[in-house]
């Protein structure tokens, strides 16, 4: 157990609603929820892809206090963000964002899974936009290419060169990314020292050590 | 009475004196219809028409008149002319609509409507104008039976519309289930805050009121008499019965809740800590008087957890428990919740549902809960544990299948609503009939079923209104709730069917408006709903009468009892002008001034019938005035063409329907009857209830009569039709036309 997590099972106890409520994005809209399941049925993926606990079962097992079942489901990680179940909720919850927000909250206190795919590509979206202040494509694709090995990666590049030549030629891809050149922000310690200072203030509202 | 003097009009408009031979038609009305005075106007519902018509009354001495024009559901305030007998042929939404304007049709509609016009020239020589009920009462005041919300209410409108009002309650208090209550529902913006009942702002009101007497500690010991003339016996507290005249009653005798004591699984009685709502109301405001939080019963501690229990012993299919929602408890808990989170946000409140209904502006209410942070989890309760001064709670999370258990300090079960309906008569009836010949036993059954009567009506139906499912006072549920069968006496409120302390104060003031309603029209010697405003009633040649009690049993409206010579007595303010009696006398002695079994048996008798090589078939059809007329008439409003064959009589309910008419136009050559009636049984639609389905009854036995003429069963069809069949029921008189036409042409053809 990371440090934080076990400090968050103790701070609530088993309250486990309360801790989503004060801790994850949007985590207030959990108790909101009428369980009448507009979400699921209205949900595209139509649960092929593993999914466990669709996202009013997720917010069921919140309100029911089971913080293990809801910090072990992979529910909110599978989650395309097409906002169908957003815009259909009678009770106008924003379901698209509060998975989100429980998931960034696992994420935080070490309770995402390993190699889970869209937190991968989250996470390396995030750490690639905010050491640019924009996003290097080209390092981007490459560290999902590789994401699965070199052998892997190799394949994949080799799949898809004519689609990066193109893009080349056209001027919609600048190769030099590879290297970190290419374009960039203007002032980009200015947007670290902001997200520094929003770091910072969520620690402060959420009563936890940045 | 004068001499009886007949006149005809004919209309040539709306195209009628282009698409018809009018100049034929009046020879007909001569010839056929033998009238004294037949006219053809080019507009007849004009003021010069209109003018004409009343000239020849006036002038002429014309005491009977056949309008042949339009339905009789048309320009009823142009042909209004209330001292002479009237009838009319309907040539317009009857014929010409429904027929093809072709050269081919031309020769079958104008028979049609030669056809029409002796009916309507048959019927109006059987008619007489209508007199009047006379033994009428003109007793305004209305007698309310319970002192709950919807009695309050009830009396509280009638007296703002100018009528005295005599209020009974049992109890020693007025204001019933809601004077017991901490807090209601929110009933305004933004819906989030339970408010004050109110009750004690209404108790106010009436016992400022003038015009209202309330009787306290009191029931009814007897209550006879008709609409606009009842005598209620009140038996008031000192033992001492008190006579009100009134004109109509409003029964709201409310519910009890269903008893929790029938729950031990759900732990009622084996701990204090488990309560109904009823309960937890007692409990919050004890509390609020004492200035302290709710505690739980068992050992006064302040309560720190809470579940509440829905539908507990309610929406039960296994017949053990009440198999309805009572519709407001769902709110209720909300409230009750709310109680809970507003005191102190940390107590754990748990609402355990399975479907949560917010009748109302409930679900902002709803909303409003959550965002305390009451939780709602979908779930059966199995079993509540009392372990000490806490209880288990086991339940089935239905949405994550699995079971599971809640620890609470309080547990409170939403038992639902048992009305106050008094006994069921057909039960009373059984039990009558098994204490004529058993034993104390039997005969003590009656004494304690009669001992809950509510209204000791002193009608020979039994002593309060009939029930309908689940033992709710019956009411015309689908198409006029308001009605009942038990002339110028309400239901309202929860005894009717379950509702919350909105819909029941809706309710009420619905009942008040009937109960006005009927207390005018009983003054004035007319009928009340459906035929508002009719004049006649029915009237019996006693000297023919085989007592064999029909008409007595099958009057849906209990309006006839038997005199000392067990002739039928007619109780004319209590009658609704169905006919059923009339259609289920056997001799035919029953009938009324404007419609009688001569009325529809003289025009069945005037339709031309030709002979069996004409290929010209006639089919006779008898159709409600209530759903099927109407739906014949929109349906040629809007052209949809039916079979040339057929005579449509207009009948006042199925239940009117004689036999004999049936015999008569099947002895007559027609080739075929069809009867249109609303649809009964359990979801029934007749206006007059059970008029449909008498008259269905009865008609499955002339299914024997058709064998011993050696005719085939397809010659009688029974249609059940609904006011919204307009486009489907031209294609069924189609589909029964062809059928009688494989049948082949009545062997009874100018016999």
């Amino acid at each position: 157990m990371s440090d934080l997590n076990s400090q968050m099972a103790d701070r609530y106890k088993n309250n486990f609603l309360k801790e989503i409520e004060e801790q994850a994005e949007m985590g207030e809209w959990v108790k909101m929820c009428m369980q009448c399941g507009l979400c699921s049925g209205s949900c595209p993926t139509n649960f092929h892809s593993g999914w466990d606990h669709p996202p009013q079962e997720i917010f069921m097992m919140i309100r029911a206090g089971k913080r293990e079942e809801v910090l072990n489901a992979n529910g909110m990680y599978m989650c395309t963000s097409c906002y169908n179940c957003y815009v259909r909720c009678p009770r106008k919850v924003p379901v698209t964002h509060v998975m989100h927000g429980i998931a960034e909250y696992a994420y935080k206190i070490g309770r995402a899974p390993k190699n889970q795919p869209t937190m991968h590509l989250s996470k390396t979206f995030w750490t690639n936009a905010t050491k640019y202040g924009r996003v290097n494509e080209v390092q981007l694709t490459q560290s999902l290419y590789f994401k699965d090995g070199i052998a892997a990666g190799i394949k994949k590049g080799l799949e898809m060169k004519d689609v990066a030549l193109g893009l080349v030629k056209a001027g919609r891809l600048n190769p030099l990314e590879a290297l970190g050149m290419g374009h960039k922000c203007k002032d980009v310690n200015g947007i670290r020292k902001m997200l520094a200072k929003a770091y910072e203030l969520e620690a402060k509202r959420k009563g936890r050590s940045a | 009475m004068a001499e009886m003097k007949t006149a005809a009009y004919i209309c040539k408009g709306c195209e009628l004196g282009t698409r018809l031979d009018t100049a034929a038609l009046v020879k007909v009305a001569t010839k056929d219809g033998k009238m004294a005075v037949v006219r053809e106007h080019d507009f007849l519902c004009s003021a010069d028409g209109v003018a004409m018509i009343k000239n020849d009354i006036d002038h002429e001495g014309v005491t009977h008149i056949a309008i042949a024009a339009c339905s009789r559901r048309a320009k009823t305030e142009a042909f209004n002319f209330p001292t002479v007998a009237m009838s009319r042929g309907n040539l317009r939404e009857g014929v010409i609509w429904i027929r093809p304007d072709t050269d081919e049709a031309r020769e079958t509609t104008q028979e049609m409507a030669e056809d029409y016009v002796r009916m309507a020239c048959a019927e109006v020589k059987a008619m007489q104008v209508p007199a009047g009920n006379q033994k009428t009462g003109t007793i305004k005041t209305i007698l309310v039976v319970g002192g709950g919300i919807s009695g309050m209410t009830a009396a509280l409108e009638a007296s703002k519309a100018g009528y005295k009002v005599v209020l009974v309650e049992k109890t020693g208090a007025l204001g019933g289930w809601a004077a017991k209550l901490y807090k209601r529902v929110p009933t305004r913006e933004p819906f989030k805050a339970p408010e004050d009942s109110g009750v004690a702002d209404m108790v106010a009101r009436i016992e400022a009121d003038a015009n209202i007497k309330v009787y306290l500690n009191a029931t009814l010991a007897k209550t006879s008499g008709a609409p606009g003339r009842f005598k209620a016996e009140i038996a008031i507290e000192s033992g001492a019965i008190v006579a009100e005249d009134v004109g109509s009653i409003i029964q709201a005798s409310g519910f009890s809740l269903y008893d929790a004591n029938k729950l031990p699984h759900l732990g009622y009685g084996k701990s204090p800590n488990v309560v109904d709502q009823a309960g937890l109301e007692a409990l919050a405001k004890e509390a609020a008087a004492a200035g302290k939080p709710i505690c739980r019963p068992s050992d006064g501690k302040e309560v720190k957890s809470v579940v509440f229990v829905q539908c507990a012993g309610q929406r039960d299919s296994t017949g053990e428990h009440l198999q309805y929602c009572s519709g407001y408890c769902c709110n209720t808990s909300i409230k009750q919740a709310t109680y809970f989170k507003d005191s102190n946000p940390d107590i754990d409140t748990v609402v355990l549902f399975t479907d949560l209904r917010t009748p109302g502006n409930g679900e902002d209410f709803y909303r409003s809960a959550q965002n305390r942070g009451v939780i709602f989890s979908k779930g059966v309760v199995s079993e509540v544990v009392a372990n000490g001064n806490s209880c288990t709670v086991k339940f089935k999370d239905l949405i994550l299948n699995e079971d599971t258990a809640a620890e609470a300090d309080l547990v409170v079960l939403a038992t639902g609503a048992v009305p106050n309906s008094g006994p069921d008569l057909d039960a009373l009836a059984e039990a009558n009939r098994a204490a004529e010949s058993g034993g104390e036993e039997e005969k003590a059954k009656v004494v304690q079923m009669l001992s809950s009567s509510i209204l000791k009506l002193d009608y020979r139906q039994g002593p309060d209104m009939p029930q309908f499912k689940h033992g709710f006072n019956d009411s015309h549920f689908i198409c006029f709730p308001y009605e009942t069968r038990r002339t110028a006496i309400y239901a309202a409120g929860p005894v009717r069917r379950p509702m919350d302390i909105a819909q029941a104060m809706e309710d009420a003031t619905g009942a008040a408006m009937k109960a006005i309603q009927a207390v005018e029209n009983a003054g004035l010697g007319k009928a009340a709903h459906p035929r508002a405003g009719d004049l006649s009633f029915p009237t019996a040649r006693l000297e023919g009468c085989t007592q064999c009690k029909r008409c007595t049993v099958e009057c849906p409206f209990g309006a006839i009892d038997e005199d000392e010579k067990r002739f039928p007595l007619f109780n004319e303010s209590r009658c609704r002008r169905c006919g059923t009696c009339m259609g289920a006398c056997p001799v035919r002695v029953i009938s009324f001034e404007n419609y009688s079994v001569n009325t529809v048996g003289a025009q069945i008798k005037a339709v031309d019938v030709p002979d069996e090589f004409s290929e010209k078939p006639r089919i006779l059809v008898l159709a409600c005035e209530n759903d099927a007329y109407p739906a014949l008439d929109m349906a040629g409003l809007n052209r949809h063409e039916y079979d040339p064959f057929v005579r449509v009589i207009p009948v006042r309910c199925l239940g009117s329907v004689n036999t004999v008419w049936i015999t008569d136009a099947l002895n007559g050559g027609y080739d075929g009857v069809m009867l249109m009636g609303c649809k009964h049984g359990e979801d029934y639609q007749c206006h007059f209830v059970k008029g449909s389905e008498l008259g269905r009854y009865r008609m499955s036995k002339v299914y024997d009569t058709l064998k011993s003429m050696n005719l085939e069963k397809d010659r009688l069809m029974d249609l059940e039709v609904a006011i919204t069949d307009i486009a489907t029921l031209p294609q069924k008189i189609n589909d029964y036309a062809a059928r009688v036409k494989e049948m082949g042409m009545s062997p009874f053809k100018d016999l």
